[in-house]
């Protein structure tokens, strides 16, 4: 069918010649591309050429302090908020995946409410999410303004994310595996853990990732919630620490307006997790195709 | 088992009914105090004064306005970037372009309002005068962030419409670029739609680019290249310090940028049944 289709290049200009309005959009077409791709080249060049000479050892300093402006407190914090918030999140989504997929039945009423409140949920802007953990999480049940907080916060707003990409990651299994399952004799709970779970994992920890991605990104739901100190929690509370992540680091580096060449760097660094993190994702969805 | 299972699937209904409840018991009294006309279509906000003023139509249309802009900006280049990756485009390419559009979707809000200040801000202010911080610059570095969204959900919605439809265009005589504006995307006429309000909704609910480049000022909007406060922006910039009335009239501000993002989601849905 294609070969049908193909065309010399000398026929496509003849065309062309004949219909100066395919023309026109033909340009178009091909100058809103060049656009796209030309603000990202010049977003990530620009950022890579001012930022990576900023990158010095002084921002890896373990201390945070007026002198070294360092990264590193808040790139732990970073980390150790994604983590928190993954726990929190992560069992939840899969599991409510898992009961929409598995156990509820067709045209239950109640699947739609969820599907509903998940689609809602996932629209709600990041300010919103941060506004709901000052008055619920920090105010109403006394957390203060903490990593705790923050990463309840974080965890409702990525709950319905990695809970879509775990339920159609369920879905794309094949029923024949539950039926040679059920054969064998498993139970529906045995089968749910050992067979549908695993084949399905790909999927999910793709959706995980994308996840990631967002807590990684965020500042805006995390100002009010998790505070700006630029220190590692410790002691036993550490849970109730005010904590800055990356974003939030960058976010007070900028509208102070004196440590424009820490934010470059800063930028650097968000840059660079953000590629690995769409990289990662990009590579488990292509193993997951393969397989 | 089965009642753990159950009993996570009903926490995003507990999470909607938990933020409902909240912004709305902390939002409407304020609401009530002002009351409701002085609040949504005053033209002041002092919050300062004495008395106070708390108009926030200034804000909402300021929201309005920078995501207006965006969306004359974003979605022209965004759907012919789709029309490029659905129809145009070479496999080799593609591997390649594809991956750029979700990177473009990626990188952080907190990267993209940094660009703005430094890349967009000054450029605007060399080339038209003014301070830079402007509705314009706003609508810009919006216009960009939303393209990412456009581009990827409009193009599953061309890649949707059956290749005959493209076949017969070509059968009747049309040429390539006319088969794919006259006849395939009317086709994906819904599904292009609901990009274009998937865009909306991203580019009314950015916060921290938009604080970055959008000047601030909490009076009406009084041109393009004037700076410009959002709804988002009011919320973020002054619930650092504010307290009492102040405070439940910024949590309103919330409430009412709430419910332009439950009238969007309506909206998707609505599209989203049509496309079947």
């Amino acid at each position: 069918m294609d070969s049908i289709n193909i065309r010399s290049f000398g026929q496509k200009l003849k065309a062309y010649k004949r219909s100066s309005l395919s023309l026109i959009l033909f340009l178009l077409v091909i100058v809103s591309t060049i656009l796209t791709i030309g603000i990202l080249l010049f977003l990530i060049g620009y950022i890579m050429i001012k930022g990576i000479p900023n990158i010095k050892p002084e921002l890896f300093q373990w201390e945070y302090n007026t002198l070294n402006m360092s990264l590193m407190p808040a790139l732990i914090n970073t980390v150790i908020m994604t983590f928190i918030s993954l726990l929190i999140a992560v069992p939840i989504a899969v599991f409510s995946a898992i009961y929409l997929v598995e156990y509820a039945k067709r045209g239950n009423r109640l699947v739609g409410i969820i599907r509903i409140t998940a689609e809602t949920l996932s629209g709600i802007p990041s300010i919103v999410y941060g506004l709901f953990g000052l008055l619920f999480f920090v105010t109403a049940l006394g957390w203060g303004m903490s990593l705790l907080a923050g990463a309840f916060t974080l965890s409702i707003m990525i709950l319905p994310l990695v809970m879509r990409t775990a339920e159609e990651a369920l879905k794309a299994v094949p029923d024949s595996y539950r039926e040679g399952s059920f054969g064998l004799g498993a139970g529906k709970l045995r089968t749910v853990f050992r067979i549908v779970l695993p084949s399905a994992m790909p999927g999910i920890l793709a959706g995980i990732i994308l996840g990631i991605g967002r807590i990684v990104g965020e500042s805006a739901a995390l100002i009010y919630t998790a505070g700006t100190v630029a220190e590692i929690p410790k002691g036993r509370d550490f849970l109730f620490d005010s904590t800055r992540t990356l974003s939030v680091h960058m976010y007070a580096l900028t509208s102070e307006g004196l440590y424009i060449n820490q934010s470059y760097a800063t930028a650097v660094i968000l840059f660079i997790i953000v590629v690995l993190i769409n990289w990662l994702s990009g590579f488990i969805a292509k193993k997951l195709s393969k397989a | 088992m089965k009642a753990i299972f159950f009993a996570a699937a009903c926490t995003s209904i507990l999470a909607v009914a938990l933020i409902c409840l909240f912004l709305f018991i902390n939002g409407v009294p304020a609401v009530a105090k002002i009351g409701i006309f002085d609040f949504l279509f005053g033209k002041t906000w002092k919050p300062n004064n004495t008395p106070p003023s708390f108009g926030i139509l200034p804000m909402i249309l300021g929201s309005i306005y920078v995501t207006a802009g965006a969306v004359v900006i974003g979605v022209p280049v965004g759907i012919l970037t789709a029309v490029f990756m659905a129809r145009y485009c070479p496999k080799r390419l593609y591997c390649i372009l594809k991956p750029a559009i979700n990177l473009l979707a990626g990188i952080p809000s907190i990267v993209y309002g940094f660009f703005g200040l430094v890349v967009i801000v000054p450029f605007i202010r060399d080339t038209f005068g003014g301070t830079g911080s402007s509705m314009l610059t706003a609508s810009i570095l919006l216009g960009i962030m939303i393209l990412p969204t456009i581009v990827g959900v409009s193009e599953s919605a061309i890649r949707a419409v059956p290749q005959s439809y493209y076949e017969g265009g070509l059968a009747l005589g049309a040429s390539h670029e006319r088969s794919i504006f006259f006849v395939m995307l009317p086709a994906a006429k819904s599904g292009i739609m609901a990009a274009v309000v998937l865009g909306i909704g991203r580019a009314i609910g950015e916060t921290m680019a938009v604080i970055m480049v959008a000047g601030n000022q909490a009076r009406m909007p009084a041109g393009l290249l004037k700076g410009v406060r959002t709804l988002t922006a009011n919320i973020i910039i002054e619930m650092g310090y504010a307290a009492e009335l102040h405070r439940e009239a910024l949590i309103a501000t919330a409430v009412v940028l709430f419910v332009f993002i439950l009238l969007i989601n309506l909206l998707l849905s609505l599209l989203k049944r049509r496309t079947g």
